[in-house]
């Protein structure tokens, strides 16, 4: 199987094709509902953003709390659709792929193609084992969320598929 | 008159979440262990075997299953006889949660709903009491993530809708809900009632284990039909497409108004996690 390491290279992400199941390693950021709410304010304002969107990958996913000896609780994907909203303002500044769970829409595959970006599907319900595979996890945003503030994690061989591919191809379309 | 005090409660309802967050049913597990042998789609089952390598990493490393550890959802049923002594029997079922969501090292996701502050203890828990006949407490511990509970659907059909009806709304949800509810879901239907008892009955309908049909021809009949007609859809687990949408229907019911046929859909995702203890 094949791994991917993010920040990812456009020129392999066009070689993915929807359905493809790869292991992901490298760095990601997490954010969720409220944290793509703050991001898209700070950017209508102008705002300096806490962490630099381009060629960066987000991870749809609020860990629980570390324990001791460990860099980061259980941490699986969260629903993407719920971020339908906000993700192709994101993908237009720059971000090159997201990792969550579920169908995203019309808008989200529009935008993944137009930006040549990727968006690949992580098992959902699999939060210890992909907790498990984190090797560093730091805050870098919004402590107030609690487990749904950014932070930026360094993962190891998470498993995935390519859930919507850089043309625009859709797993979720094929059944 | 049996004193129990609540201490013991809050003791068990510790107890019982601390293992529920971390450990899949026994039925959950040998559900998607068969599903993986029945299903032929290689996106399903590489997320079927995800998952269930998942179920043991949690258990060596006593981590979550899922980071979302969900609300906590407490259902007792208190036996008459019983006199609890000490606190309030609420004060002692969140206590309780909020120990175990802190030393199991769980997410805290309760928040106000407009606000969205979050306490950051994931109190209050849900509880739902009964009185029953006895003098023993029953508790079942059901942590509910929000990924498939925000999928879930409430219908006031009518008489006319009748048992086709039923099925019709059950596999509808589940049609809407697609890949995001972490499929193979478990399905809990409440049948009659009103709005409200539907709603919670759909809730209790999840403590059944998954693949266990009603007693009753009739309703077994729906649950039977609504599976296939789930599972003939094509999501398949994570929604990649394939055999398995749905690990089981279980519908529990309640008389209705001569009117009316409330029919409420409670979706829970692969996770079940689901803990009883008696006091």
């Amino acid at each position: 199987m094949k791994t991917l390491v993010s920040p990812f290279d456009k020129k392999d992400l066009a070689e993915l094709t929807a359905g493809q199941t790869v292991f992901i390693s490298g760095v990601l950021y997490t954010a969720r509902d409220e944290a793509h709410k703050r991001v898209c304010e700070y950017v209508r304002s102008n705002k300096p953003l806490p962490f630099d969107l381009k060629g960066a990958t987000i991870y749809y996913a609020g860990p629980c709390p570390a324990k001791e000896g460990k860099a980061c609780g259980s941490c699986g994907p969260t629903t993407s659709a719920r971020m339908n909203k906000y993700a192709p303002a994101l993908f237009d500044l720059g971000l090159t792929a997201a990792i969550g769970k579920g169908e995203m829409s019309e808008e989200v595959i529009k935008a993944i193609k137009r930006n040549n970006a990727c968006y690949f599907a992580a098992i959902g319900g699999a939060g210890a084992l992909y907790g498990d595979r984190i090797k560093k996890c730091d805050l870098v945003a919004f402590p107030d969320l609690l487990s749904e503030g950014v932070y930026r994690l360094e993962v190891e061989n998470f498993p995935a598929v390519v859930a919507i591919d850089s043309n625009g191809n859709s797993i979720y379309k094929n059944f | 008159m049996r004193k129990i005090n609540s201490k013991q409660i809050e003791y068990a309802v510790y107890r019982l979440a601390l293992k529920a967050g971390v450990n899949l049913t026994e039925p959950c597990l040998k559900s998607l262990e068969n599903s993986l042998k029945r299903e032929t789609s290689a996106s399903a089952k590489f997320a079927l075997e995800t998952v269930l390598e998942n179920a043991e990493t949690a258990k060596e490393q006593n981590m979550p299953v899922c980071q979302d550890t969900g609300v906590a959802v407490v259902l007792m049923e208190i036996g008459q006889e019983v006199f609890i002594e000490g606190k309030l029997l609420s004060d002692a079922v969140n206590d309780g949660v909020v120990r175990a969501y802190k030393e199991g090292y769980f997410r805290k996701s309760t928040c106000d709903p407009l606000t969205r502050e979050n306490p950051g203890d994931n109190s209050p828990a849900f509880l739902h009491t009964e009185i029953v006949s006895g003098d023993k407490i029953q508790i079942t511990f059901l942590p509910k993530g929000f990924g498939s509970e925000n999928m879930s659907k409430l219908y006031m059909l009518t008489p006319a809708d009748g048992v086709e009806g039923i099925i019709d709304a059950i596999v509808k949800t589940v049609e809407l809900a697609g890949s995001r509810p972490c499929p193979p879901v478990f399905v809990g239907v409440g049948i009659g009632g009103t709005f409200d008892v539907a709603a919670l009955n759909a809730k209790k309908a999840l403590t059944r284990n998954p693949g266990v049909f009603s007693p009753r021809e009739d309703v077994k009949y729906i649950e039977k039909t609504a599976l296939e007609k789930i599972n003939a859809l094509g999501i398949g687990a994570q929604g990649f497409g394939g055999k398995i949408t749905a690990l089981g229907v279980s519908c529990l019911l309640a008389p209705t108004h001569i009117s009316g046929l409330p029919v409420a859909v409670n979706i829970q995702c692969h996770a079940v996690r689901c803990e009883k203890g008696e006091i």
